[in-house]
């Protein structure tokens, strides 16, 4: 389990997009670096995210070694109800780790 | 405490066993194989990266597909200059506020970033950044 982040407006209109902002804590090692003897550091990273609003995706990534450590992610979702947000991201290890927000239209 | 001769041995180690870097005509053939035949126009996506980057381990970077004819299937981000030219792919779906996303990414030294939008109707679109790159990302 890692620590997640998650950001939504407090004030979210029908049919108005919103910023969703999404802090993973994750050394994302990128399997380039070697330790102080020369051996590789074997790769271990988020390399799965997708978002999804009952249900449906909003954004689905693919992300690889380049992406800095600690990932950051902000994107736009619409919706004109309320609902559930989830966020799902798979490590190097298979290992998934779901987190929900709920989304309440005003 | 390492003697200078088993220090100059150990650095020699890791410079040969540091991974190469990825090459412009690497991504190219990427591309290719991303767009096949289908028209790869400039223009429509923009990619926002800084030009000067002081710190190559986390440099912020967005993409953003402004007022797409048709929907956007998909974003492919590269860096030519990177050891493993592939940075991100984004999907979006029906949910999706705007076709647009902001992460950090890592840089390993100055280079050439270029982003893909794909289409629904098959169009696909590109822009690039050239940076330069003070301290780069550790990949020893």
């Amino acid at each position: 389990m890692v620590r997640v982040l998650i950001n939504v407006p407090k004030d979210i209109r029908a049919n108005e997009p919103f910023d969703v902002k999404v802090l993973i804590s994750h050394p994302m090692e990128s399997g380039q670096r070697r330790d102080q003897l020369g051996l590789a550091i074997p790769r271990d990273i988020i390399n799965h995210f997708i978002c999804a609003l009952d249900g449906e995706t909003v954004l689905e990534a693919e992300l690889f070694p380049a992406i800095a450590a600690n990932p950051f992610l902000s994107f736009s979702a619409v919706t004109e109800k309320s609902g559930t947000l989830t966020l799902t991201f798979t490590d190097d290890h298979g290992v998934t780790q779901t987190e929900t927000v709920s989304i309440i239209v005003t | 405490m390492i003697l200078p001769r088993r220090r100059f041995i150990l650095l020699a180690t890791c410079a040969a066993l540091s991974p190469a870097l990825a090459t412009p005509s690497e991504v190219a053939g990427l591309i290719q194989a991303l767009v096949g035949d289908a028209p790869l126009k400039d223009g429509l996506i923009h990619l926002d990266l800084p030009v000067m980057v002081e710190n190559g381990n986390a440099v912020a970077m967005s993409v953003s597909v402004a007022d797409p004819p048709s929907p956007v299937a998909s974003v492919h981000v590269f860096a030519e200059g990177n050891p493993l030219p592939r940075v991100a792919v984004f999907h979006f779906g029906p949910q999706s506020g705007a076709p647009r996303v902001s992460t950090r990414m890592r840089l390993a030294t100055s280079q050439t970033v270029i982003a893909i939008a794909r289409l629904k109707d098959g169009s696909c679109w590109r822009d690039s950044v050239d940076l330069l790159v003070t301290l780069a990302a550790c990949i020893e």
